[in-house]
């Protein structure tokens, strides 16, 4: 078969076009969701999280976390308005047990969750030498743990120093953003676990969330905006000391 | 024919690279998995063990189709953005098989501090106690409904 100029070039645009669909498709297992459908992200309001530990406990017992490893821990600042670069950060066994009463003596208290910020320019996939960690067309990092081999780069890379080195698996692990959940259509387990509403699922492709009117209304910033890593982990309310 | 003698030595060159070419192709085919590059740069089987992890917590709307009762008394209480099991833990084997997995009654005396003890970083506007003082002692669902724990007819709101 011989094609003219104008035939290539006409048939380019559909090319493309069907190679989309061929990377967004559903995975096995979960055959009712598309990929190309969604684009997660999640909100944190400061304002409302108890630092009762939740989200610590569910993600451990959801993800079989092992113990003294944290995919999502709470922390505890306590900034003084002359130590304003300097603050306080506590984090007792990452919050799982609710924290200990803190310091009543002038400054600001508050606590931040935190967990895999799901960047869309990842430092860790950047650094794999493998390619064990990946970018799901929907927006998830995640770790592919039968190549990982356990180099240990990406946990370095991590600026947010989400990533740990699983005992028992040696390789790389952090937070899957509960993957078998989203994927079928149920929240994260942590925001399933949030009695507040301070943790919220959301996903940036569908126009009837409700993180589209947040955003709008709220002030709204992601952890290091300096390094540029794309975060999808927006918290609310941030204060300037947190890192 | 002028041009091609002694073109011998580089038709052996040409037969070495193909056979490394053939060599790499082979190579590739081996160790490459199938389902790389399914869905992007990536072994798409990879998404599709992550995606099939089984679950822990079953979900609220899990819940409320069997329990529409206490979901019901929930929503009108200051609770009502609390998860199930966020309080009685998870329970997607209950969600399962109601019959034969039951779920545990959660501890009170434990449950309630954890999210209204009193601490320092707490929003200003969140009900803390200091559980001592509080309660003298007594178990926080003496008097408050865990469902529903605020007073209905009274001074407290």
């Amino acid at each position: 078969m011989m094609l003219n100029r104008r035939q290539i070039l006409l048939l380019l645009p559909a090319a493309a076009v069907a190679w989309d669909f061929v990377l967004a498709d559903n995975p096995a297992g979960s055959p009712n969701y598309k990929m190309s459908d969604h684009w997660w992200g999640m909100l944190v309001d400061i304002t409302k999280c108890i630092g009762c530990g939740s989200c610590v406990r569910a993600c451990a017992l959801e993800n079989d976390v092992p113990e003294g490893y944290f995919r999502t821990w709470v922390e505890r600042y306590h900034v003084s308005d002359w130590h304003i670069e300097n603050p306080q950060v506590d984090s007792p066994k990452g919050g799982m047990d609710g924290f200990p009463p803190g310091k009543t003596e002038g400054g600001k208290n508050f606590f931040v969750p935190k967990m895999c910020n799901h960047c869309v320019d990842s430092p860790c996939s950047q650094v794999c030498p493998v390619g064990a960690t990946f970018h799901t067309p929907d927006g998830v990092v995640l770790v592919d743990y039968e190549y990982c081999l356990g180099c240990r780069y990406c946990i370095q890379a991590c600026p947010y120093g989400c990533r740990f080195f699983h005992p028992k698996k040696h390789t790389a692990d952090k937070c899957t953003l509960c993957y078998h959940r989203i994927t079928k259509g149920l929240t994260t387990a942590c925001c399933e676990a949030c009695p507040t509403g301070a943790r919220q699922l959301a996903d940036l492709k569908n126009p009837n969330d409700p993180i589209h009117a947040f955003l709008k209304t709220h002030s709204v910033q992601v952890l290091k905006p300096h390094l540029a890593t794309g975060s999808k982990l927006y918290y609310n309310s941030l204060d300037g000391s947190v890192r | 024919m002028g041009e091609f003698k002694d073109i011998a030595h580089l038709i052996r060159l040409a037969g070495v690279f193909l056979l490394g070419l053939v060599l790499f192709l082979v190579v590739r085919s081996v160790t490459i998995p199938k389902s790389f590059g399914q869905y992007g740069p990536f072994r798409g089987a990879a998404l599709v063990e992550l995606s099939s992890r089984p679950l822990a917590f079953a979900g609220h709307e899990a819940c409320e189709i069997c329990h529409p009762d206490v979901a019901a008394l929930k929503a009108k209480g200051v609770h009502k953005s609390i998860n199930c099991e966020s309080c009685h833990g998870p329970l997607s084997k209950h969600a399962d098989d109601p019959g034969n997995f039951k779920p545990v009654l959660p501890d009170v005396a434990q449950l309630c501090i954890r999210c209204h003890s009193e601490n320092i970083a707490k929003p200003a506007g969140f009900p803390q106690v200091n559980a001592k003082d509080h309660s003298s002692g007594q178990t926080c669902n003496t008097c408050h409904k865990p469902h529903s724990p605020s007073f209905d007819a009274g001074d407290k709101k």
